[in-house]
């Protein structure tokens, strides 16, 4: 063998190496994360945290139930603004695929994905707090649902063209029309994909703080009501996060560790539901 | 494909079904050009004010009335490039792994874990990074030799937040989406190319060279992806990178970005002109961003419509 082989092979074996290490690498940091914060925020987790109110400084205990209430409550509002937006929208755009329409509503979502999450806060700021001169539910569920509809849209068109040709032209060719087609036949064949779709859109955009920050605000007591201040899991665990106080920090280890749990949920999930899917539709 | 057209079936309420879903779907392009115009609406007072004297300057004393934000843009991109330095090779490497190297029962839990790394929370990001981070980065700052304390890059006392921790924190978080969209590029790459490269005799390596080449303009479109999350990031760069409105080639210096000085400032800023000039600054950040977007996804879509064009799928059903 050659110099000049040898040469070669030694450099493609250390960029195999690289490779290699550079996925140990990335899994450091999530090992060292996950690892953390379930360290951190398992003991501080009780029911109470689910049950209780916030407690002032000092006083031990105490929990996230208006926060944990308000997360829902901002998550539903989102979901209210972007699930039907976004499933029509996606329909569109993978039922018309060639329209120019169709690209652009595509190439928008993909750039509205990339709009930062504070941007998106800006906005929602202007158009819903400050026409009515007051922070609210409202505004914060106007910003997480902006954020939600490209994720929705992208989701429900990936899902819609799993669906096989056959299954359309026969609906086709029974005499149904193009939209009695796609919600009797290719919609309900797609539906559990998009809903886990929807579920993981709706869990990482409960992991949102940015948007909330000047639109939901916080709110230190029980609210529901959709026209006041409220708080969030989120913002809670940043408050806490940046205050100096040890029994603070705890708590916001605990709200991490709530989020991390929802998220790891429903992404299994929505890996299970997809891979299922996929196999259905490949035999 | 063949009765899929604007107009493949009327029969019925048929031309009523692409009216409506349309009128819904044309929200989305509408909704992004709204955010534009409201950005510049509600800014426009302080693009009067200041004109481009306002990212020339340094002075940011809202009670004086003076707003300069050249530290805050500074910040995000000295951030966000070191980040990019960091993070592009790792993510390269993930990506050839998952797409050529990688054992194929290893693959689809890898991608999972890999992709993990986007869904955990900028805010737990951020916790994260305050108390793990930071003091890590404070004892790697102290640990720094005299002779290399002298040079700008490492001026300053060791405090441990500061624009390193932000970066090395954003790298991280860049990783899962520039190593995606990398990896699904190396699959559209078609087979031939390293099918060839080995006929003649490459090594494994050259061979994926060979692959990384044909699709570079998409590899190119994922790193920018990657950018315009770094650029935009918020909770976690808030939290690390000490908030100082001060631009300084030091990577030790407490520092300040675009996305945090919104986050920080924004619901206390009392007059018109102070919240005009933060939203001024949260246009330039999303024209930025967009830009940015819209380039890498036209790269990206550029390499997927080329192998559609090569290769037609021949069942429909085994898109992913």
């Amino acid at each position: 063998m050659s110099w000049n082989q040898t040469r070669r092979k030694a450099v493609s074996g250390l960029v195999v190496g690289f490779c290699a290490a550079s996925v140990v690498l990335a899994l450091i940091p999530l090992g060292f994360i996950l690892t953390y914060v379930i360290r951190n925020g398992l003991p501080a987790l009780s029911l109470g945290f689910f049950t209780q109110m916030p407690k002032p400084v000092g006083e031990p205990g105490g929990g996230m139930a208006n926060a944990i209430a308000g997360t829902l409550i901002l998550v539903g509002l989102a979901a209210l603004v972007a699930v039907p937006i976004g499933i029509i929208s996606g329909i569109y755009v993978s039922e018309y695929r060639r329209t120019r329409l169709a690209s652009a509503v595509r190439f928008s979502a993909d750039i509205l994905n990339g709009v930062p999450s504070i941007v998106i806060g800006l906005f929602a700021y202007t158009a819903a707090v400050l026409p009515f001169r007051r922070f609210s539910a409202l505004a914060g569920g106007l910003a997480l649902g902006i954020m939600m509809i490209p994720i929705i849209v992208r989701t429900t068109e990936e899902l819609l063209n799993l669906v096989p040709g056959a299954l359309r032209d026969g609906a086709l060719a029974l005499g149904a029309s193009r939209a009695r087609a796609v919600f009797t036949v290719i919609l309900p064949a797609a539906l559990p994909g998009i809903l886990t779709g929807v579920l993981v859109a709706l869990a990482r955009i409960a992991g949102e703080t940015a948007p909330l920050l000047f639109t939901a605000f916080n709110n230190r007591f029980w609210s529901t009501r959709l026209d006041q201040p409220i708080a969030s899991l989120t913002v809670q665990v940043y408050t806490y996060a940046i205050s100096p106080y040890d029994d603070w920090h705890r708590q916001a280890w605990a709200g991490a560790t709530v989020l991390i749990g929802a998220i790891l949920l429903f992404s299994l999930l929505a890996r299970a539901t997809t891979r299922r899917l996929e196999r259905m539709h490949r035999t | 494909m063949s009765a899929r057209g604007p107009r493949g079936a009327s029969s019925g309420g048929g031309r009523l079904f692409p009216l409506w879903t349309g009128l819904v779907a044309v929200l989305v392009p509408c909704l992004v050009a709204g955010i534009a115009a409201t950005l510049w609406w509600e800014s426009l007072l302080s693009i009067r004010e200041f004109g481009l004297h306002f990212w020339r300057t340094s002075v940011w004393d809202p009670v004086a009335g003076e707003f300069g934000a050249f530290p805050f843009i500074w910040g995000t991109l000295y951030s966000s490039f070191l980040a990019l330095l960091l993070s592009t090779p790792i993510a390269l490497g993930i990506a050839i792994f998952l797409s050529d190297l990688s054992p194929h029962r290893l693959r689809q839990p890898l991608i999972f874990l890999t992709e993990l790394l986007a869904a955990i929370p900028s805010i737990v990001y951020g916790l994260w990074g305050i108390f793990v981070l930071v003091p890590l980065v404070r004892s790697l700052e102290s640990a720094t030799p005299a002779w290399l304390r002298g040079m700008p890059f490492f001026a300053g006392p060791p405090l441990g937040v500061g624009l390193l921790a932000a970066s090395l924190v954003l790298a991280v978080m860049m990783i899962p989406y520039t190593a995606s969209v990398a990896r699904e590029i190396l699959k559209a790459v078609p087979s031939t190319q390293r099918e060839g490269a080995y006929a003649l005799g490459a090594t494994r390596w050259e061979a994926i060279r060979m692959a990384l080449f044909y699709g570079r303009t998409g590899i190119i479109g994922a790193i920018m992806l990657g950018l315009g999350r770094a650029l935009g990031e918020t909770m976690a760069v808030t939290m690390l990178i000490g908030n100082n409105p001060k631009a300084s080639l030091s990577l030790f210096a407490p520092q300040y970005t675009m996305a945090a000085v919104i986050a920080n400032e924004f619901t206390e800023a009392a007059d018109e002109l102070y919240l005009n000039a933060l939203v001024e600054i949260g246009l330039v950040l999303f024209l930025i961003t967009v830009l940015i977007n819209a380039l890498s996804r036209l790269l990206i879509w550029r390499v997927g419509s080329e192998r559609r064009a090569r290769a037609p799928r021949p069942v429909p059903a085994t898109a992913t």
